[in-house]
């Protein structure tokens, strides 16, 4: 089953790697990873999207404690959570694609940020699987390029993650 | 008045005086190392300290497995020092291992000069790359204002929860600058904080199930060791008059010639332990790890139902292999020593009625039933000399009270079975990692942290080879460790799994071309001596230990069987009760 891990952890250079060197390593999937600094210049903020069995979660969960530099680790999954992505996506806009790609944007609440003579850029946020539908819906040879952020997640409500 | 143009007077220190001094506070006693171009300054502050010995080894790799034996016998943590590119990749099987064992390490390595970092520059390697892996944490320093913190840093993260390696990266140009030293007293890390003390209600849970028991198993590992637990597990196993079994790693944490101790399990583990592991109904597994070499095929495991319940003080360690029914996350002696209070606390009437003694005895029964089959006997009217008769006189000469080392094979699994370790911190292996030639450097770290005890270094032809350069580091420090060599001219565990599993296919197993070990003891300025009769293997074992050579190194070359195997054996990927056992070949 897909999850979706939260982790503070100290923003020190070597971080991310050994996160990203812990899931090789132990043969952990990972579909996507996003990391920045928080308010807090100190520490970094990162969503890992993953997947595995219950045990497989539980024990992902642990080694991510288990480092060092890691401050607090939460399973969204645990509870009501918000995830949000980000893709940029360059598509034809010539002939008939020109008026059907704006179309297309506008039905999926994206935006138009950047105009060519041949093309569109296409901002889009939303879930994985929006985004996902989003490409789906468009017709393969449009698609010229696309850029996706992977996914970053925050707990509804009281649900927060802070030291 | 400080002179403010001598930046050598008053607080002020270079980064180098700043590394000695940090050793020094840490009230460290050696430092096992080897120098290099990226670590002279170190070297240089070194030369006029007094506070700590420093131990020239012969490859670095020896050095960080002596100061891991150091950490293992003392319990303290163990220092090496070696310089950047290839001494920090020499070091590295060393800190693997002692990681995989869990080990408290601090690994200082020299960088090259911060500026010339990532240039390629010679002997640069990415050491905190390269050891990340494999270290509990590592640092690089950046700036020589951090120096004293992280080094402090890197003592605590080592010693303390699950110990393990740490390794400091420090780049040369900041052991040059200058900056005043201060030794901060505590560290505070919001992102470290073991758990030391184990949940009461999952104890008093653990407790009741373990009253109600009708086939109980203590089943301990190396975490009685590590966490100083064994005095409170002996209190604990007498108190239920369970039986109880150590793993490779946790030998020595329940006396090993008591009633109630049925021997190792797992891989060559005894008949009496492995079945009871099977059988039991309520197995209790404190600092150990439910490892492949130690349950077999999990999956035969779980074919019987019993309730688990686990104590350790990594909560990883938990519910990573087998599921438990009972976790308690603690320091294993703190969780113990709570054991033993509510036993004679709230608990002590429930336990003084033995609810279920009738049923104990009856598992006591069949327990002594498959001890009776005597799992470990060998032939003793061989002609030629059996490994496990050296192991027996080994023990007999010692009483019992010797440190032994060992390297990694058949010689390892013989040493664990037939030495019976009473006490914890005298045996010395590579259990996780399994690396050969730990032995040869595990016997010196061992040796200078306890000078007048008995250290016997149990190793085979092969292993020995490995770090066989470390002979001249004994005879420079006078160490008068006793190389117990079964030499039966093969990579013995290896033939044996050629034998089983590979149609007697002996590739490349077979030790062609061995040195003469007598001349190459003495051309290293030991005692060197050939046994080839069971006969001379007790006079020899006498004459090593005996006082005439109390001082000396001596190497003990002993022929043994060629064609001996390590019995029982549970076959990779076959279940604890599937044993093969010496008679059914």
């Amino acid at each position: 089953m897909k999850h979706i891990i939260s982790l503070l952890m100290e923003n020190e250079a070597g971080a991310l790697s050994r996160v990203a060197g812990l899931f090789s390593a132990r043969a952990y999937n990972i579909e996507s990873l996003t990391v920045a600094p928080t308010e807090d210049p100190t520490l970094s903020r990162m969503t890992i999207v993953t997947s595995g069995s219950d045990e497989v979660i539980e024990q992902i969960i642990k080694q991510l404690n288990k480092l060092v530099d890691v401050v607090k680790v939460l399973d969204l999954n645990d509870g009501r959570y918000i995830e949000r992505e980000l893709m940029l996506v360059k598509v034809k806009a010539t002939g008939p694609f020109r008026e059907e790609m704006k179309r297309m944007c506008d039905i999926f609440r994206g935006r138009i940020i950047d105009v060519a003579d041949g093309s569109y850029t296409i901002e889009l946020t939303g879930t994985g699987s929006k985004l996902d539908a989003f490409l789906e819906a468009l017709d393969k040879t449009a698609i010229l390029e696309t850029v996706r952020t992977g996914a970053s997640g925050i707990g509804r409500g009281d649900r927060i993650l802070k030291i | 008045m400080e002179d403010p143009s001598n930046p050598t007077t008053g607080n002020q220190c270079t980064g180098a005086e700043i590394v000695i001094r940090c050793l020094q506070e840490e009230n460290v006693k050696f430092v096992f190392g080897y120098p290099g171009g990226a670590v002279l300054n170190i070297y240089d502050a070194i030369f006029n300290q007094t506070h700590f010995k420093h131990v020239l080894v012969r490859h670095e790799q020896a050095a960080v497995h002596a100061a891991d034996a150091y950490a293992r016998a003392t319990g303290e943590v163990g220092v090496a020092l070696v310089t950047s590119g290839p001494g920090a990749t020499n070091a590295v099987t060393g800190i693997a291992t002692a990681y995989m064992d869990s080990i408290p390490l601090v690994v200082l390595s020299g960088q090259v000069p911060a500026p010339s970092i990532g240039m390629d520059a010679f002997q640069e390697v990415d050491m905190v790359g390269i050891t990340r892996p494999c270290v509990k944490h590592n640092f690089l320093v950046k700036d020589i204002k951090d120096l004293a913190a992280t080094i402090k840093k890197a003592f605590y993260i080592a010693g303390t929860g699950r110990p393990g390696p740490v390794v400091v990266d420090i780049p040369k140009d900041i052991t040059a600058q200058f900056h005043a030293f201060s030794y901060p007293e505590t560290v505070e890390m919001r992102s470290y904080n073991p758990i030391l003390k184990g949940h009461s209600g999952q104890i008093k849970k653990a407790l009741r199930l373990m009253l109600d028991a009708k086939r109980p198993m203590l089943y301990t590992g190396g975490g009685i060791i590590l966490g100083d637990a064994s005095e409170q597990l002996v209190k604990l196993t007498r108190r239920l008059g369970f039986p109880i079994t150590n793993t490779l790693m946790g030998l020595g944490g329940y006396p090993a010639t008591d009633r109630q101790f049925v021997g190792m399990l797992g891989m060559h583990g005894t008949l009496e332990a492995n079945m009871a592991m099977q059988d039991c109904d309520v197995l209790i597994a404190i600092g150990a790890r439910f490892d492949d070499r130690v349950i077999g095929n999990p999956d035969h495991f779980f074919s019987k139902s019993r309730t688990i319940i686990h104590i350790d003080v990594d909560p990883s360690s938990i519910s990573k292999r087998v599921k438990v029914d009972v976790p308690i996350v603690g320091h294993v002696q703190s969780v113990l020593g709570e054991m033993n209070d509510l036993l004679d606390g709230e608990f002590k009437a429930a336990a003084d009625k033995k609810p279920e003694e009738a049923a104990i005895q009856a598992w006591w029964t069949q327990i002594e039933a498959w001890r009776s089959k005597k799992c470990l006997s060998y032939d003793r009217n061989s002609d030629i000399i059996k490994p496990q008769y050296v192991l027996e006189k080994l023990w007999e000469v010692t009483k019992g009270d010797a440190f032994i080392t060992s390297d990694v094979g058949q010689h390892q699994m013989w040493a664990a079975q037939y030495y019976k370790f009473d006490k914890p911190r005298r045996w010395i292996n590579s259990g996780g990692l399994g690396t050969m030639g730990v032995g040869l450097p595990y016997a010196m770290g061992v040796q200078l942290a306890y000078p007048d005890a008995q250290v016997a270094c149990v190793t085979g032809e092969a292993s020995i080879q490995m770090c066989i350069q470390e002979l001249s580091t004994c005879k420079q420090f006078h160490l008068p460790v006793k190389v117990v060599t079964l030499n039966n001219r093969y990579m013995g565990m290896v033939r044996q799994w050629q034998e089983f599993f590979y149609g007697n296919r002996y590739s490349e197993s077979y030790m062609d071309a061995l040195p003469d070990f007598v001349k190459l003891a003495e051309a290293y300025g030991h005692v060197g001596m050939r046994i080839e009769k069971p006969s001379d293997v007790e006079p020899a074992l006498k004459e090593a230990f005996g006082p005439k050579l109390k001082e000396r190194m001596v190497f003990m070359d002993f022929l043994t069987d060629q064609k001996e195997n390590v019995f029982p054996m549970v076959p990779n990927g076959k279940g604890l009760s599937e044993m093969i056992l010496a008679e059914e070949l």
